[in-house]
């Protein structure tokens, strides 16, 4: 379990890793917090002639909110600091709440948030979160910048809108209405093990008392993370309750296209995917009544 | 032996650990000889295949490469790895030998080697190894196996690598007696002992002294320094094992395997040390699984749950070769099936099956995991079926003292003396039930709280310890007053330095401080058993023991001598021998020392001794209880509390006793819910790195209690001491399956098959519509 030779670059600016990155050809790889990519070289799954090192680029890191009371978090930001940081954990509980369930706190201190989006597990939990606050993500290329939506990111297992030389740069929240509520549940074999199954849950509240907009989002139930509208759009317009959820539950299942692995059938990940819809809604709904 | 310093008994802290603790231990990777080279194995991708060519011209051009090699440009004829235990016949046709030549028989099994000056070019050289495979169909079910359709070896004209039948009473007359009979299949999943640290070794060949010697050797270095001896035509005296730090064993370290072949011949093709350390997912492949059988049990009783016989067949998935532990798993399986009970009748067929997955040896309480499983559950199952109470039928059941000594029959081929010794094994049911407050949960089994249910399982073992050779140890006292213990035994991280000085120490009536252990090491110590099978403090416990006492004796002889005077007058205590004239004169041990050096080299202060017990096992005994919750919804098993009580006959040092009982207890747990090795048809292990074989970690502990009882000494040796080393992990599946069924007992789910799965239990649920 030795990767192969490699030649390594560690820039500081953006432009000069790009450039580095382009220079070194399509089997150049950026590094990240290096906790996929590295053990996948070790297994020799992962052969990358030139590793870009992003540590050292600072413009990569930071959490800030703009006037518009976005989140954004540099791509080089650690699960750990996401899991930690006040700032977030009041401009986006849902992520707060999701990064404690990513591996153990020694990977967290390292993998990032950008690579996480990059590598693109569908059982990885930031890109789920992600994708149900319909965030945006922020992109440094060969023609420049430019922005993503979520929706539009994730195409398939370990796959995304990245083309060659793209880098995130960043990732941008929409404001968190102070009176959303919000759950995050998954169910793995141990605890830090990627998900068999995990929900992302969250919905507001017009003054009738009425769900006004609602998120679903599933991950280790397709090839991506994905969207589940049709529990969603059951949501829409009503007054939440056990019943309500419990058939927003239901109207999921259509949405979710797991398969199976050694450790879950895809029946399981169907059938529990029903179940923690519910469970995160009402403990959405929970945590504020 | 003198009551003032009683150390046997208390929980003195691990003279190993502040090596430990600071990172200073010596394990094999530590160790780093001048010109050094290192190797790596190219192993079978597939499961079952010919080779037609093997190609190394690519891999030896690499730079760095020193050499590389296959099976036919070694100068030698290839042994076969021997069989240590449970040699039954018809596996001398079913050997392993260190590389393949012209078959591969499972994913992982050495194809060639390659020699380099470091690791990262070894594996670039393997990428560019080309052999031509002509895949076969493979072999990867016990049915399969059976059917003998594909052969795993054409030679031996069958995958059946031997068959029989034990037994005791008249089955068959038991079955057609009984009011009630019950038959059921159990599986028990392939997993194994996967140390934290792996396997590594390194060897020094130097055919023209000769010597060959090799680091890293543990557990039984005095048989494997035989047999590498023989293969490589050397006299015994040339070959030296010599032991490191260890970073676990559970049975499948330091065993002979290929490795140990392939790296010394590696070495005398270089004439340079090379060095092999097995990476994980060589590890999972290459190092013995276990645990893999089918059980078909049936069990018939009185209308009141009296046991009247046992009916079973064993079936043991044993890997693509036999190796060294030869029939244990399935072996120990059958002979431990009717367990701690009156079972009048009994009758096993057990089949020892061939198939294109790694190779199986013992794991920590090898058959005894197994049979527990099978046996308890189908008690509980008994117990429901006549509305009687589960630990009320197993009370039933169990042998009361008046019961033993108990010679329970050739349950193993050859095996005609087996004999439970004294023991009172209601006690150690009784006590468990109170511990866990048994009688309130009678009503609470099956309550549903907020989705989630709760069942409390228990199971009863009965387990051997202290098998095999003789063990040695010798005490030597140093004119400065420190005390050397060299013994046969190995050390695997269980304590076995800190429990030796405490023996020494008390029956030399001296300061632990002043005592050093050093053992396993064939360069050390002339002869040894080695550590397996519970057995380091018994026997090696016994042979310090018998060392001190002979030395004391010495000291005594010495005195004698120094003061001239008649021994009969003489004392020994408090670490000094003493005179009982007007004086009251004394010489202390390091006075003697001192006086046996000014001697003469060959008077040292030292005494040897050997302890056996001639086949004499004490067993150890007791019951397990867990108590889960069940997410009913999704699956998920929350052990939140887990009771054992353990007879081991005395506790030689508490701490170190719940050491082994929690330990093995964890990891039980992880065999009974995670640990899986997974093959699919093909006969790949689809279970090949960490991310995806599962081992408990520390996150997953439930609240433990283990209570080791002292109520019923060993007869077979003066310090009354059995193993401790198993009884942590043997029942484990057996009382969480029984607790799970409770659990789930309004959907009348049964756990027959291991591991538990979320997966798996809602697979149950669902098809009875929960
Ligand atoms: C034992 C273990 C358990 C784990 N469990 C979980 C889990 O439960 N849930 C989970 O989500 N993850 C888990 N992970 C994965 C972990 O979270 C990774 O850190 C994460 O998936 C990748 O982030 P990274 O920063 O380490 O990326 P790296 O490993 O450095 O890179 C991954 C990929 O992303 C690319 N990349 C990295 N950064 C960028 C960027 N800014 N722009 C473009 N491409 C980039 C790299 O080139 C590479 O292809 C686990 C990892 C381990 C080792």
């Amino acid at each position: 379990m030795k990767p192969p030779k490699f030649d390594y670059f560690a820039p500081d600016s953006i432009e000069s890793a790009l450039a580095l990155l382009t220079e070194h050809g399509e089997d150049a790889r950026y590094l990240g917090g290096g906790q996929s990519l590295v053990p996948m070289m070790n297994l020799r799954v992962a052969a990358p002639s030139a590793l870009i090192d992003l540590n050292g680029i600072a413009a990569l890191r930071g959490i800030r909110i703009d006037e518009e009371d976005r989140l954004h978090i540099g791509a080089m930001t650690r699960t750990r600091q996401i899991e930690l940081d006040a700032t977030i954990a009041r401009a986006n509980p849902l992520l707060h709440e999701a990064a404690p369930h990513i591996a153990h706190i020694q990977i967290r201190n390292r993998g990032t948030i950008g690579g996480s989006l990059a590598h693109a597990d569908p059982a990885a939990e930031l890109p789920g979160v992600v994708l149900v606050c319909d965030a945006e993500i922020k992109l440094f290329g060969p023609d420049g910048a430019r922005s993503v939506a979520t929706g539009d990111f994730f195409k398939n297992i370990f796959s995304t809108a990245l083309q060659d030389g793209d880098m995130i740069t960043e990732i941008v929240f929409p404001a968190w209405p102070s009176t959303r509520r919000w759950a995050f549940q998954e169910i793995s074999r141990r605890e830090g093990d990627f998900a068999m199954i995990g929900i992302a849950a969250w919905f507001d509240l017009d003054d009738a008392g009425r769900i006004s907009a609602a998120g679903l989002a599933a991950i280790g139930a397709g090839d991506t993370p994905l969207r589940l509208s049709s529990g969603e759009t059951v949501l829409i317009g009503q007054a939440p309750g056990e019943k309500i959820f419990a058939e927003a539950a239901r109207a999921s299942l259509s949405d979710l296209q797991p398969g199976s692995d050694i450790h879950a059938s895809a029946e399981y990940r169907r059938e529990v995917g029903g179940v923690l819809v519910e469970r995160t809604l009402k403990a959405a709904w929970e945590r504020s009544s | 032996m003198s009551a003032s310093t009683p150390y046997i008994g208390r929980s003195v802290k691990r003279l190993e650990d502040r090596r430990f603790l600071t990172g200073t231990g010596r394990y094999i990777d530590d160790i780093k000889l001048p010109d050094m080279a290192v190797m790596a194995i190219y192993r079978s991708p597939h499961a079952h295949a010919r080779i037609n060519a093997i190609d190394l011209t690519a891999a030896k051009a690499v730079p760095g490469v020193i050499d590389a090699f296959c099976a036919a440009d070694i100068d030698m004829d290839l042994p076969e790895i021997p069989l240590r235990l449970a040699p039954f016949d018809g596996f001398e046709r079913f050997l392993q030998r260190p590389i393949a030549d012209d078959k591969v028989r499972y994913v992982g099994e050495p194809v060639a080697v390659v020699i380099a000056s470091d690791r990262y070019i070894a594996e670039d050289a393997l990428d560019l190894i080309e052999v031509d495979f002509a895949p076969l169909p493979a072999v990867t079910q016990v049915d399969q196996a059976a059917a003998g359709d594909t052969l795993v070896h054409e030679d031996a004209g069958e995958n059946m690598a031997t068959r029989y039948t034990v037994g005791r009473g008249d089955a068959d007359d038991a079955f057609r007696r009984a009011a009630y009979t019950r038959r059921e299949r159990f599986t028990t999943n392939r997993h194994g002992a996967v140390p934290m640290e792996t396997r590594g070794l390194i060897a020094e060949f130097n055919p023209d002294t000769p010597l060959l010697r090799l680091h890293g050797a543990t557990k039984v270095n005095f048989f494997n320094r035989r047999h590498l001896a023989a293969a490589f035509d050397l006299p015994e005296a040339a070959v030296e094992l010599i032991e490191t730090d260890v970073g676990g064993g559970f049975g499948a370290r330091g065993e002979l395997y290929p490795e140990d072949y392939l790296v010394p011949i590696a070495s005398r093709r270089i004439g340079r040390p090379v060095k092999w350390i097995e990476d994980r997912r060589e590890n999972l492949t290459a190092t013995n699984h276990s645990r893999d059988i089918v059980c078909d049990l049936e069990i018939a009783t009185t209308d009141e749950g009296r046991i009247l016989g046992m009916r079973a067949t064993v079936q043991g998935d044993m890997g693509a070769y036999i190796r060294t532990n030869g029939g244990v798993v399935a072996s120990k399986a059958a002979q431990f099936l009717p367990g701690p009970y009156r079972v009048p009748a009994f009758s096993c067929d057990v089949q020892f099956l061939v198939t294109n997955k790694t190779p199986v040896g013992t794991f920590r309480g090898p058959g005894r995991f197994e049979a527990n499983f099978c046996r308890e559950r189908m008690l509980d199952m008994v117990a429901a079926d006549l509305n009687i109470d589960p630990a009320e039928l197993r009370l039933r059941n169990l042998m009361e003292p008046a019961d033993l000594p108990y010679r329970i029959g050739e349950l193993v081929p050859g095996d005609v003396n087996a004999t439970f010794d004294r023991g009172n094994y209601p006690s150690a049911l009784n006590q468990l039930l109170d511990e866990v407050g048994y009688a309130d949960w009678k009503d609470r089994q099956g309550t549903i709280i907020d989705g989630r249910a709760y069942g409390l399982g228990i199971a009863c073992f009965i387990e051997s310890s202290a098998a095999g050779p003789p063990e040695t140890a010798r005490i030597t006292v140093a004119a400065d007053g420190a005390i050397e213990i060299r013994t046969g035994a190995s050390s695997v991280g269980q304590g076995t330095e800190t429990g030796m000085a405490q023996i020494c120490a008390d029956y030399l009536s001296v300061d632990i401080d002043r005592i050093g252990v050093l053992h396993g090491s064939t360069t050390l110590v002339p002869t040894g058993g080695g550590t397996f099978h519970s057995r380091n403090t018994v026997m090696a416990g016994n042979a310090v023991r018998m060392a001190a006492e002979t030395l004391q004796a010495r000291s005594i002889e010495l005195a004698a001598l120094r003061w001239n005077t008649d021994a009969s007058g003489l004392e020994y205590r408090d670490g000094a021998v003493h005179q009982n004239d007007a004086a009251a004169s004394v010489l202390s041990l390091v006075e003697l020392a001192a006086f046996a050096q000014s001697r003469g080299t060959d008077e040292a202060l030292a005494a040897d001794a050997a302890f056996d017990n001639e086949g004499k096992l004490s067993y150890s005994y007791g019951a397990h209880a867990a108590l889960v919750a069940i997410d009913v919804a999704t699956g998920v098993v929350e052990v939140e509390k887990y009771v054992l009580t353990e007879e081991i006959g005395r506790a030689l040092n508490p701490a170190m006793v719940q050491g082994q009982a929690i330990g093995g207890l964890v990891q039980g747990l992880g065999g009974t819910f995670l640990d899986h090795m997974v093959y699919d048809e093909d006969g790949q292990l689809l279970t090949g790195s960490f991310a995806d074989y599962l081992l408990p970690t520390s996150t997953d502990l439930p609240d433990i209690t283990a209570i080791a009882l002292e109520e019923s000494p060993s007869e077979f040796n003066p310090m009354g001491f059995k193993g401790a080393g198993e009884g942590g992990i043997v029942a484990v599946a057996a009382a969480v399956g029984n607790a799970v069924t409770h659990a789930l007992n309004a959907h009348n789910i049964q756990i027959n098959d291991l591991p538990i799965t979320p997966d798996r239990l809602r697979a149950a649920l669902r098809a009875v519509g929960a």
